[in-house]
């Protein structure tokens, strides 16, 4: 093989041996051809790397755009009864007694006032399907904000039914026979004659980013999801970024090289490799068993997911570190300060940004880590919003995860939505790690 | 800064021991196909405003009944969903951790459909003709031979030549365990070179699912199963009533036995494909965990599981009339299952 490779190169290397070789025109031409076509490929492969990640970057755009409805929400306009026997019977005026009062009956009798032909079961039925079973929330709450209104007639405009609101987003298709359509032909036709007298509106999707979890789509939210990501990213911050500095800086500036620490050295490089499944494994035997954490509880999942960050910050920290030119401490040590002085006088300020870059980078993939948290029962359908780390909570992920596989219609809508959210967060925090990155960023 | 974090998760840990024991938020554990019903029953329980919202985790059934019957105590779920009926050996592992008297409550019935994409002709399966198009091995010239059948028209001339290319659910999950038990243990009986095995070989050639490409895994995701079905219009789907329903503009459900899967003919038990829903509740927590029988007596309710209720809304068929009072009865007295 050798000997192959050295009569090829032999005539080249007495070419370069001989002072006064030189090629023919034709020679040169060829030469300069050569090295363009080179270059021309290398550029054609780069370019073509772009363009795959570029339309695959499309594609998944424009498959997350239909996410963009889940913003809006259709509306009814109904003018509402505040009968005051419904609302408040025993006339106190009790706060708490109207809390409980039965909103939903106030919407339909104004539906059954609007639409008075409708007088059979069936028909009542397919007008109070027209409103959110949620739709009496808005009115409890004006009530409590103005108790003044109990008595007069409003006009509210109320949250749409899922299936309405589908409708009216073009979602469910109107031309398919009636046998094989959620919504039938009566119904359509009550929608049209509302849409007629100006009745229908649209409206910002408050409780998309205001409420918990629901069956109903049109009043499921993210809000526990982002609250339980919030968490579970403070959680995962605390515990591994200072172990994760603290075991770098501790292997890089003070350890003796020895076996052991180079044992230690080829782990942490392996642990970062560990598919995510097997730390939620882990999280399930230690933080649960062992430790008898609750389940489905951000503080479970952040340190689950804290197991998993911490190794690549310990890489990133480290790198960061070795980059730190050697004058920096040797200078430091030279004017008489302690190893500890150097290392968290200098030293580590200046390797804060590669430092932060690399935990910032580990955290947005925890934030986007769903399968460790399945294993510890973050997988769950949870209303309540959280209120502490030990509250059950759900994640940004895992809320994909659920919205996606649930029945009703208007979860795609919703699911594409909480993406659009999910990557607004990933981008705010890689536009963070590169602000944080460019401002501390030192050159020698 | 290290010693500090070990002493902050010691501090945790101490606050979460105490925290544990005082819970007071029911947990659900169990089944993804009885999850969007418990779901809706926990989040109308919650909207009451007298008990917190209890938390629904979906495990699939075998999974469930695994958490569920780890033993008493605060840590363990109170309540887990279930596709099927609990089995001898899941009771007896439940009894040794502890777990000895359970309340199982039939909530209503899921028909597993057989559908296609919109457009397609709308067939009449035999279920015979199911299995020998999904089997792995079938009976040819009264020996079994490896699946030899290609399209639909190989096993019966009336059904069309497409490929046969079906898109179910996976091993672990309970939709799966249902088929099997509904369409492959049956459709196999027809025959009598399967009739003449011995048992055991009984089962395996009832059973086992060909893995030659015709039948496709799909995930436990159902939504994902209509997806595909939408997108490729000859291939078949094998889901929930619940989907179906939801999806009625864009899928097609043939008739299997001449029966169309309706929610009248699920009902009535027409509909030869279809399996009953349960929860099953851990009776020792009852007088722990605050909200358990109001939750039972809100799952249990007409306004829920009735045929009017918000469940048969989201797909569940209910149960006859003087079953759901029965019941409801034994649910409300939480009377433990006895196996």
């Amino acid at each position: 093989m050798n000997e192959v490779a050295i009569e090829v190169e032999a005539p080249k290397l007495a070419r370069l041996l001989d002072a006064t070789y030189r090629p023919t025109a034709e020679q040169a031409a060829a030469l300069v051809r050569r090295r363009y076509a080179r270059e021309r490929a290398l550029k054609l492969a780069g370019l073509t790397g772009l363009a795959i990640g570029v339309l695959a970057l499309g594609l998944l755009l424009a498959s997350i755009v239909p996410g963009v409805k889940a913003f809006v929400r259709h509306a009814i306009v109904l003018d509402i009864e505040f009968d005051a026997a419904v609302i408040d019977a025993s006339g106190t005026r009790d706060p708490r007694e109207m809390a409980k009062a039965d909103y939903q009956e106030l919407i339909y009798r104004a539906l059954y006032r609007l639409f008075p032909e409708a007088t059979g079961r069936e028909a009542r039925r397919e007008l109070r399907s027209l409103v959110s079973v949620g739709a009496g929330d808005r009115l409890r709450d004006m009530v409590l904000a103005d108790p003044s209104i109990v008595g007069s007639t409003q006009r509210v405009a109320v949250i749409a039914a899922s299936n309405i609101d589908q409708v009216l987003k073009g979602s469910i298709d109107r031309t398919v026979p009636e046998e094989s359509r959620v919504v039938k032909d009566r119904t359509l036709a009550v929608i049209d004659r509302l849409a007629e007298q100006g009745r229908i509106t649209r409206e910002w999707n408050k409780s998309f980013f205001l409420t918990g979890d629901s069956r109903h789509p049109e009043l499921a939210g993210l809000y526990g999801a982002l609250i339980g990501s919030a968490y579970l990213m403070l959680v995962t911050f605390l515990f591994s970024v200072p172990m994760g500095i603290a075991a770098a800086v501790y292997l890089e500036e003070f350890a003796p090289k020895n076996r052991v620490t180079d044992l230690i050295e080829i782990n942490i490089n392996n642990l970062a490799a560990v598919p995510s499944i097997v730390f939620g494994l882990l999280g399930l035997a230690i933080f649960l068993n062992t430790f008898g954490l609750p389940r489905s509880s951000p503080i479970a999942g952040g340190l689950t997911l804290g197991l998993m960050t911490l190794p690549t910050v310990v890489v990133a920290t480290r790198a960061a570190l070795r980059s730190i030119p050697p004058s920096i401490r040797e200078a430091a040590l030279g004017i008489g300060a302690s190893r500890v002085q150097a290392v968290l006088h200098h030293v580590l300020p200046l390797a804060m940004p590669g430092i932060l870059t690399g935990t910032i980078i580990g955290m947005a993939q925890a934030l986007g880590e769903t399968a460790p948290l399945l294993m510890i029962g973050m997988n769950a359908f949870i209303v309540d919003v959280p209120r502490s780390p030990w509250d059950a909570a759900a994640a940004l992920p895992v809320q994909i995860y659920i919205w996606a596989d649930s029945p009703e219609r208007q979860f795609a809508e919703l699911t594409a939505g909480a993406i659009i959210v999910l990557l607004g967060f990933l981008i705010v925090m890689n536009g963070l790690a590169i602000y944080l990155r460019r401002r501390l960023e030192r050159t020698w | 800064m290290k010693r500090l974090m070990l002493t902050a998760t010691a501090v945790a840990v101490v606050a979460v021991a105490g925290e544990a024991m005082a819970r007071d938020q029911i947990r659900i554990v169990g089944s993804s196909t009885v999850f969007p019903f418990s779901t809706a029953v926990a989040e109308q329980f919650g909207r009451a405003g007298k008990f917190k919202t209890p938390v629904v985790e979906s495990t699939g059934t075998g999974g469930g009944f695994k958490l569920f019957c780890a033993g008493v105590g605060e840590s363990h779920p109170d309540i887990t969903n279930a596709s099927r009926a609990i089995k001898k050996s899941e009771y007896e592992e439940c009894v040794k951790n502890g777990v000895k008297d359970i309340t199982e409550v039939k909530i209503g019935f899921d028909g597993i459909v057989v559908a296609e994409s919109k457009g397609a002709r709308q067939l009449d399966l035999k279920i015979e003709q199911i299995w020998l198009a999904l089997a792995k091995e079938v009976p040819k010239d009264g020996k079994l031979v490896a699946n030899p059948y290609r399209t639909w028209r190989d096993i019966d001339p009336s059904l069309p030549a497409d490929k046969i290319e079906v898109l179910g659910p996976p091993p672990t999950s309970g939709t799966r365990d249902a088929f099997v038990e509904l369409v492959m243990d049956v459709g196999c009986q027809k025959f009598p070179e399967i009739k003449a095995l011995e048992a055991k070989a009984q089962r395996a050639a009832c059973q086992t699912i060909r893995e030659d490409g015709a039948y496709i895994d799909a995930g436990e995701n159902d939504n994902l199963i209509v997806q595909k079905l939408k997108a490729n219009p000859k291939a078949m789907g094998i889901f929930g009533y619940s989907f179906l329903d939801q999806n009625r503009d864009a899928l097609i459900a043939h008739k299997i036995n001449g029966v169309e899967p309706t929610y009248d003919n699920i009902s009535s038990g027409k509909y030869a494909v279809s399996r009953s829903l349960y929860f099953y509740v851990k009776n020792a927590h009852a007088a722990v965990v605050p909200g358990i029988r109001e939750f039972v007596a809100e799952f249990t309710s007409d306004k829920a599981m009735g045929p009017d209720g918000y469940l048969a809304d989201k797909g569940l068929i209910a149960l006859p009339d003087k079953m759901r009072e029965e019941v409801r009865n034994r649910a409300a007295n939480l009377e433990p299952l006895t196996m």
